[in-house]
């Protein structure tokens, strides 16, 4: 095995397992965001939708699309990627990940690889659910997808530092509950940013899934809350800070070794 | 012959400031099974994890086959395989597929032939495509070994391997450690039950509280430190030990019905002179018996006069 560079064998190994989790539940997996999305255009788009004229020229059930995506892509890569690392540190099976002959990087791609996978598959399936409701255009289809892998990528990076750094399930249920749901809702997935008074516009700002959105939505639609160039820095910059937490995490071994 | 495996001056130090290893030198041979035995406590696993990967060493360096563990430990890690106390498993995969995962991820191609195999050798046959968690426990461990085992490395680490095991599982343990080692594969194990470090290994190293205090052959160790001692029941029972036999290290037992000799296992040859002294003085016996000291009695008076 000398000269083994790259632990083919061993990150694969680690995504099937990954991906074989998934498929165990499969209803889950997939018929839950097809009902969640389904009950938000009934709530949404149907019932209030119909007395809110359109945002920018765009109807409300259409609008409100990207930022569905976008909130399940969230929530599902956050929650894939944190138990996916947590679980082994939980039952104990991590004495084996770290007895083997693979590099911290390779560990990372297998595990936020599938995360993302499988949450860009949740996106994708929710995208579908949402043309059987709402006619929808996709102006700059390179882009929704690039926006959608790059944060389905970040997100399962970040997922992948809750799982590491949780010490109990509240832990890993804190942070994507009490932090990110939050700001998503906040963050312009039902409304225009530009809808809310002066304040409140400048406080939306500092949230930085705002960007996330508003990007998106961009790509869809071609109009934004902010600069789509702006929006995809940001998100090539969340994208960087985790990647740069993960780098320390494995540097110092924090909470994985003794 | 350079040591399959080679510690040296390795310390380990926890966060609490607790010393888990003080400086251990320690040198395995290709090919041989060696017991690390000690107490609760004495450092045995944390010296297998830090081996393996799994706890980060202190000072010193450990070389396994030729590679240092930390600088170069793909190469180190994919020649080492390890079965842990615990029995950590994932309870919703299959045998096949867990036993599949482990030799992926030690970066193997996939070889189902080999895995039949190694499957069949455990007795997992016929529990190959059973969910982790209907097995009972010693299936479970037998899982573990396949698992361990499952990229073909040539050192297997078993830490505490037969700890609450039936019988036959034991027995089938022994068995195929054995069948490993002639294989060429080395065998490192760590117990505290000393008959089977008795049973299976060629070397024994005992550890105490984080210091390697002996390391020496299983039959250099029983000869250098084992007593021997003979046992006479008499017919009649004696008051006092002879006078003529002051010279001999002899004890009186059992109110006197007993008379015990102990002997280093070099002078068993004056057993015959010590019984035709006993005839000519008139003492005659029923039976005798002749004891051997076990490991465990070597081991605890070697813990015990350390602390």
């Amino acid at each position: 095995m000398i000269g083994l560079t790259f632990n083919k064998y061993g990150v694969w190994a680690i995504y099937k397992f990954e991906m074989a989790r998934a498929l165990r539940t499969i209803v889950q997996s997939l018929i839950t965001p097809v009902i969640t999305t389904s009950l938000y255009f009934v709530v949404f788009g149907a019932a209030l939708g119909s007395r809110v004229s359109g945002v920018g020229g765009t109807s409300y059930g259409a609008f409100i699309v990207p930022g569905l995506i976008m909130l399940a892509v969230l929530t599902q890569s956050l929650a894939n990627a944190s138990f996916g690392i947590y679980f082994p540190k939980f039952t104990g099976t991590i004495y084996e990940l770290l007895s083997a002959p693979v590099s911290h990087f390779e560990i990372l791609i297998a595990y936020v690889g599938a995360a993302a996978t499988k949450s860009v598959v949740v996106g994708l399936i929710i995208l579908l659910t949402a043309g059987f409701f709402v006619p929808i255009h996709i102006l700059h289809p390179i882009w929704m997808l690039a926006f959608l892998f790059i944060t389905a990528v970040t997100f399962s990076l970040f997922g992948f530092i809750i799982g590491i750094w949780a010490n109990g399930f509240e832990q890993l249920q804190f942070i994507p509950m009490l932090i990110v749901t939050p700001l998503t809702f906040l963050g312009g997935a039902f409304y225009s940013v530009d809808m809310l008074p002066p304040g409140w516009r400048t406080f939306s700002l500092f949230n930085p899934v705002v960007y996330l959105i508003s990007g998106y939505r961009w790509s869809f639609y071609g109009k934004a809350d902010v600069s789509f160039i702006l929006s995809f820095a940001m998100t090539v910059g969340f994208f960087a800070v985790f990647l740069g937490i993960v780098s320390w995490i494995f540097k110092t071994g924090y909470r994985l070794k003794n | 012959m350079t040591p399959i495996i080679s510690v040296e001056h390795l310390t380990k130090s926890y966060a609490t400031s607790f010393q888990a290893l003080k400086g251990i030198n320690l040198a395995i041979n290709q090919g041989e099974i060696f017991a690390l035995l000690g107490p609760n406590g004495a450092g045995k696993t944390t010296l297998i994890n830090i081996i393996c990967g799994i706890v980060s060493p202190g000072d010193g360096r450990v070389i396994a086959d030729g590679h240092d563990i930390v600088r170069d430990y793909r190469a180190a890690r994919s020649k080492i395989g390890l079965v842990p106390q615990e029995l950590n498993t994932d309870a919703f995969e299959t045998v096949w597929a867990t036993v599949n995962f482990s030799r992926g991820l030690f970066g193997r191609a996939p070889n189902a032939v080999f895995i039949e195999k190694l499957l069949q050798d455990l007795s997992l046959t016929d529990k190959r495509n059973s969910k982790i968690r209907t097995l009972s426990g010693g299936m479970k461990r037998r899982v573990m070994i396949a698992k361990a085992l499952s990229h073909e490395p040539k050192i297997l680490f078993l830490d505490e391997p037969t700890a609450g095991v039936d019988v036959e599982l034991r027995r089938d343990m022994w068995a195929l450690v054995s069948n490993l080692r002639t294989q060429g594969c080395t065998i490192i194990l760590t117990t505290h039950y000393i008959e089977e470090a008795e049973e299976m290994a060629d070397r024994i190293g005992v550890i105490s509280k984080g210091e390697l205090i002996l390391v020496d052959e299983k039959s250099a160790l029983m000869k250098k430190l084992g007593k021997r001692q003979l046992t006479l029941h008499l017919r009649e029972p004696l008051q006092n030990v002879p006078s003529e036999l002051a010279t001999w290290n002899l004890e009186l037992r059992a109110e006197g019905n007993d008379l015990v000799y102990i002997f280093e296992d070099s002078h068993a040859s004056d057993i015959s002179v010590l019984l035709q002294r006993l005839s000519g003085l008139g003492i005659h016996f029923k039976d005798l018996q002749t004891d051997q000291s076990s490991l465990e009695d070597i081991f605890v008076s070697l813990v015990s006069t350390r602390t």
